[in-house]
């Protein structure tokens, strides 16, 4: 049994040893030496004093930023992936709210790293990774495992949150270690798994190849960012590198179809393509499928409190225009319930809608110093009433179609995925209603056109609105279009009229 | 030209397109800037950029990209 998520570490090491694990722009670090900085800056940690703490990592997307933060779960506290090019104000939330120790950043991040106004204490990687008098203390490190369960934090990622306050997703080893045994199962992860990662390494998105190249001995590459925006290249890098297996966002597999990079290159490599987070264009995946007849494709759903992913649909027809493509089923050992408006149990057979609630192991341990927050969305089972059982509530809505497949209808609230990001309107809102001069502010979602609209009154231009959020928002929640009205139109009840806001996009 | 510029202030409005020459390697265009970019230019141009020219050179500036549509609208 998998109780800890580097248990299969030193076996892989030592079957593996001069294989690269993880490869990025500038660097690569083979299994060997991934272990040694892991134990390396577990034992620095140790040497500190700390024990179960959270820990900042605020450090470039790297080689070096995945080996410290399984040297962090080495020292048996839980790491806090920061992305270093989030604005500083929405940073601040973010440290106020974990209250770390320790935070590690790199030769890059160091000089903003020193400007965050953190409390603890600020290290480099380079001095705690590999100075010869980080000597390592196994049996220090090995007295920590064994006082290990399965249900300690392993991280804290943080995601949009409606009051304009990012909520800290924490996570546990049992629900990742179940995830990545379901998960490889279903899509089939080796020791020959070469993987092309996109995500960002600050959220949850990054387990299916973290994790998986630990436990089998997989090579990761950290493909560039800027290649995103140039198709052509992007395809020879999967070449160049033989890479066979991508969990990518749908927007990074259509940045490929849409541009007729098929008719020159071909990722002739690629049998497994998994995608998620958004839904994909019948158009640009029939693209994909004729490019790649003989590789599998399989959607996968699943929120962030649910661990990765929970449910998954491996493409097996050709769907009519208009179809979507199911989010499926769970995975093994992970249940998902519907619940109507009544908490009564919306069952396959009657093809009624329901909230998408997820049972089982792969739930994460709640929000970060968020009690009222964690109550809302982790509830009882109200199906359940001889013991207490906790579920997840989505926020999505779902139903099964004919044939027993679970199917994506839309939110209950405010949030939309936009870019493969998941984002709460109300965080931009409340954002935007911070700025001087800014009397009333509602944001709607144009699906179309794949653009957050942004409406406000005040005194302050169109344009300048664009450019003073970028100061408190992250850049992929800045509003695409910024609209001014004279005033926000309510309805009777005296709330937001989207209904007529969504006309005025 | 113009209209171009007009495309690229949408955008991002904080940006002296006229001066500009390092829109991709600064960092103030991202991949979803890019590809909204494309599909604008579609829409105004009636030019389609496809993957081949879909690099850093040619989305620097607005100069360079404007230069780039002229070429692809001759070619027609």
């Amino acid at each position: 049994m998998h109780n800890h998520v580097l248990k299969d570490l030193k076996n892989t090491v030592a079957k593996f040893l001069d294989k690269p694990a993880f490869c990025g722009e500038k660097s690569v670090l083979t299994f060997k030496q991934l272990d040694e900085s892991i134990d390396r800056i577990g034992t620095y940690i140790l040497r500190q004093g700390i024990k179960k703490s959270p820990i900042v990592v605020y450090m470039e997307k790297s080689p070096e930023e995945v080996a410290a933060f399984f040297g962090i779960i080495r020292a048996g506290s839980y790491y806090v992936p920061i992305d270093a090019e989030m604005p500083s104000v929405r940073i601040h939330l973010i440290l106020e709210n974990v209250k770390a120790p320790l935070l590690i950043c790199d030769d890059a991040t160091a000089a903003s790293a020193e400007e965050l106004g953190f409390d603890g204490k600020i290290v480099k990687y380079s001095e705690i990774s590999r100075s010869e008098e980080n000597g390592i203390d196994a049996s220090a490190l090995d007295e920590v495992y064994k006082h290990s369960i399965d249900t300690d934090p392993l991280y804290i990622v943080f995601t949009s949150g409606s009051t304009g306050v990012p909520k800290g997703v924490v996570g546990c080893h049992r629900a990742v270690n179940d995830y990545i045994d379901q998960l490889s199962e279903v899509l089939g992860f080796s020791e020959k798994t070469v993987f092309g990662n996109q995500t960002p390494l600050y959220l949850d998105a990054c387990f299916k190849e973290l994790y998986p190249t630990l436990r089998y001995g997989a090579t990761t590459y950290f493909v560039p960012k800027t290649l995103f925006m140039q198709p052509l290249k992007l395809v020879q890098y999967l070449n160049e590198h033989e890479i066979n297996t991508v969990c990518w966002v749908v927007s990074a597999l259509t940045i490929i179809s849409a541009f007729g990079t098929f008719k020159t290159e071909i990722p002739k490599y690629l049998k497994t393509i998994a995608f998620g987070s958004e839904v994909f264009p019948l158009k640009q995946f029939r693209m994909w499928r004729a490019a790649l007849p003989e590789a599998t494709f399989t959607n996968l759903y699943g929120p962030t409190e649910g661990t990765g992913m929970c449910c998954y649909y491996r493409v097996d027809r050709d769907f009519e225009d208009g179809e979507a493509i199911p989010i499926g089923r769970p995975f093994d050992n992970t249940d998902i319930i519907l619940l109507d408006d009544d908490n009564n149990e919306v069952t396959m057979e009657s093809g009624e809608q329901g909230e998408i609630c997820i049972r089982g192991t792969s739930l994460t341990l709640g929000y970060m110093n968020n009690p009222e927050k964690t109550a809302e969305a982790f509830t009882l089972n109200p199906l359940q009433k001889g013991w207490p059982e906790l579920i997840y509530r989505t926020g999505d809505i779902g139903r099964y179609n004919e044939r027993g497949e679970l199917m994506f209808v839309s939110r209950k609230d405010f949030q939309i995925k936009h870019m493969g990001h998941r984002i709460e309107l109300g965080e931009i809102e409340v954002n935007a209603q911070m700025i001087e001069g800014i009397t009333g502010a509602a944001c709607v979602y144009d699906k179309a056109k794949g653009k957050i609209v942004l409406f406000y009154s005040g005194d302050k231009e169109e344009a300048d609105m664009k450019v003073l959020l970028k100061d408190s928002l992250p850049r992929y929640m800045v509003p695409n279009v910024t609209k001014k009205l004279d005033r926000i139109p309510l309805t009777s009840n005296g709330k937001t009229d989207r209904v007529a806001l969504n006309g005025m996009i | 030209m113009d209209e171009l510029i007009a495309i690229l202030k949408d955008i991002h409005p904080d940006v002296d397109y006229a001066t500009a020459t390092n829109l991709i390697d600064g960092k103030i265009l991202d991949s979803f800037d890019i590809i909204s970019l494309v599909s604008e230019i579609a829409d105004k141009f009636d030019v389609v950029i496809s993957a081949e020219y879909m690099v850093p050179e040619n989305f620097n500036s607005a100069q360079a990209l404007w230069d780039l549509i002229q070429k692809l609208e001759d070619e027609e």
